[in-house]
């Protein structure tokens, strides 16, 4: 993994101003706090994302993609069947592989996922990774518009009241993520809204509080329901 | 056999010719009016399903419309389909298929509860957890923890065992082109007893 994706604040430089607008914003003590981990912790406290280089049988891997793809959507687009099962086209490889570890150690609980990922090996993990950061993401059913305004503010800019910084920080001011800090862009909005109500429900306690997730489990309490809600709906207008 | 088929030959004729109706005046009531006087012959007289005929009764509107408007454009194209359904489809308008959508959803279902018992948790396993090492997905992520549905995704839980396991044998064979992705793939994958035990274990869900 390169250096700079392990920073949020370096990843997205091109921001202009961005620290300076941050710098301004976090008055509060918690909040810069929280800022503070958040950069200490992405480099440190994961433990590394390594995607193996290591080739996987074209047709075994060729299997596990469709397999992928049978709750997942053809090409990763997502799908919403009685679960939404969310888009994986374009996502980072790091976090991919992260969350198919999580799911297979049951730190994510979710007992499809668990069934799904317990049984790869993590050469397959990465193959399917870069695969699927391969796919384009595509045009996405939009969330409730009435909400987008209101998300992209929070999005943006963070309520620093609530002790919520900017999502576009860690996850880009396109939300198009880097390395750990998964894409967003048009994510299906059902799934982005339900994984924010039930972060924590989601998670063991170990893994609710270790990593990129320790650092969203305060965000997603702080948030309410409306307002994680018009995130949700922002971020599926993305493209 | 033959029987069968001159017995849907005759309820075919039947349904057709009493095909264009006057539903007209009730509009409200379009889509009982219709099912009473053309669905029922063969899906019973309150639409729970009866042999090969699959329960309408508590299906997803969505669903319904979907295959009415795919059997009428031969999309739906299996044996059985284009033996009994395709004449019917013929006469339904998309206004008559969105409304035998929308009132068979408000009807109660009920289970089949055909399957045989002794595969019951072997299918149960398998609609619930798929078979990752032969990537056979979980039937629930799409159609529910208890084969209830989701939009045009139908429900399962108390289908008969009959029709759910011609169903899944006619994909796997290459027919009903109008399945959406993924079934036909999925289908394909599975063997001839997972897909017996699926079968009954749905015929029991409640």
């Amino acid at each position: 993994m390169k250096p700079q994706s392990r920073l949020p604040h370096s990843t997205f430089s091109t921001q202009r101003g961005f620290s300076a607008r941050c710098g301004l914003r976090l008055k509060s003590a918690p909040l810069a706090l929280a800022i503070a981990a958040l950069v200490l912790i992405s480099p440190s406290g994961a433990r590394s994302a390594e995607i193996s280089d290591h080739p996987v049988s074209s047709g075994y891997l060729k299997g596990k993609i469709e397999y992928c793809s049978y709750c997942h959507g053809s090409s990763g687009q997502g799908y919403r069947g009685y679960y939404s099962m969310p888009r994986l086209a374009g996502q980072t490889p790091e976090y991919f592989v992260n969350q198919l570890r999580a799911y297979a150690e049951r730190q994510r609980k979710n007992k499809y996922m668990y069934s799904a990922a317990h049984g790869l090996s993590p050469t397959t993990r990465s193959a399917l990774a870069r695969h699927f950061a391969s796919l384009h993401p595509g045009a996405n059913e939009h969330g409730p518009r009435g909400h987008t305004g209101e998300g992209r503010r929070i999005y943006q800019e963070g309520l620093p009241d609530s002790n919520i910084p900017a999502c576009a920080a860690c996850h880009g001011p396109e939300g198009q993520g880097s390395g750990q800090n998964p894409r967003l862009a048009g994510q299906l909005y059902a799934y982005t809204q339900k994984t924010l109500a039930n972060w924590t429900a989601e998670r063991t306690s170990g893994g609710a509080t270790s990593g990129p997730a320790g650092i969203m489990e305060p965000i997603t309490r702080n948030l309410s329901k409306s307002q994680q809600a018009a995130v949700a709906a922002y971020l599926s207008t993305l493209k | 056999m033959k029987l069968i088929n001159a017995t849907f030959a005759v309820l075919i004729l039947a349904t057709s010719a009493g095909g264009a109706m006057a539903f007209d005046r009730e509009p409200k009531r379009l889509g009982q009016t219709f099912a009473d006087t053309n669905c029922s012959w063969c899906h019973g007289p309150s639409l729970q399903g009866f042999t090969t005929a699959p329960r309408l009764a508590g299906q997803k509107a969505e669903y319904i419309e979907n295959q009415l408007l795919s059997l009428k454009s031969h999309k739906r194209d299996n044996p059985l389909a284009r033996q009994v359904m395709w004449g019917p489809a013929a006469t339904i308008t998309p206004e008559v298929a969105r409304e035998l959508g929308a009132y068979f959803s408000t009807l109660e279902a009920e289970a089949a509860n055909d399957g045989r018992r002794e595969l019951v948790d072997q299918g149960q396993n398998i609609y619930q957890t798929g078979n990752p090492a032969a990537n056979i997905p979980s039937c629930a992520v799409c159609h529910g923890p208890d084969g209830q549905g989701a939009g045009a995704i139908p429900r399962l839980g108390g289908m008969s065992y009959t029709y759910v396991k011609r169903q899944l044998e006619d994909w796997g064979q290459g027919y009903h082109a109008s399945a959406a992705f993924p079934m036909p793939a999925v289908a394909r994958q599975l063997s001839a007893g997972d897909i017996e035990a699926i079968a009954s274990y749905l015929s029991f869900v409640r």
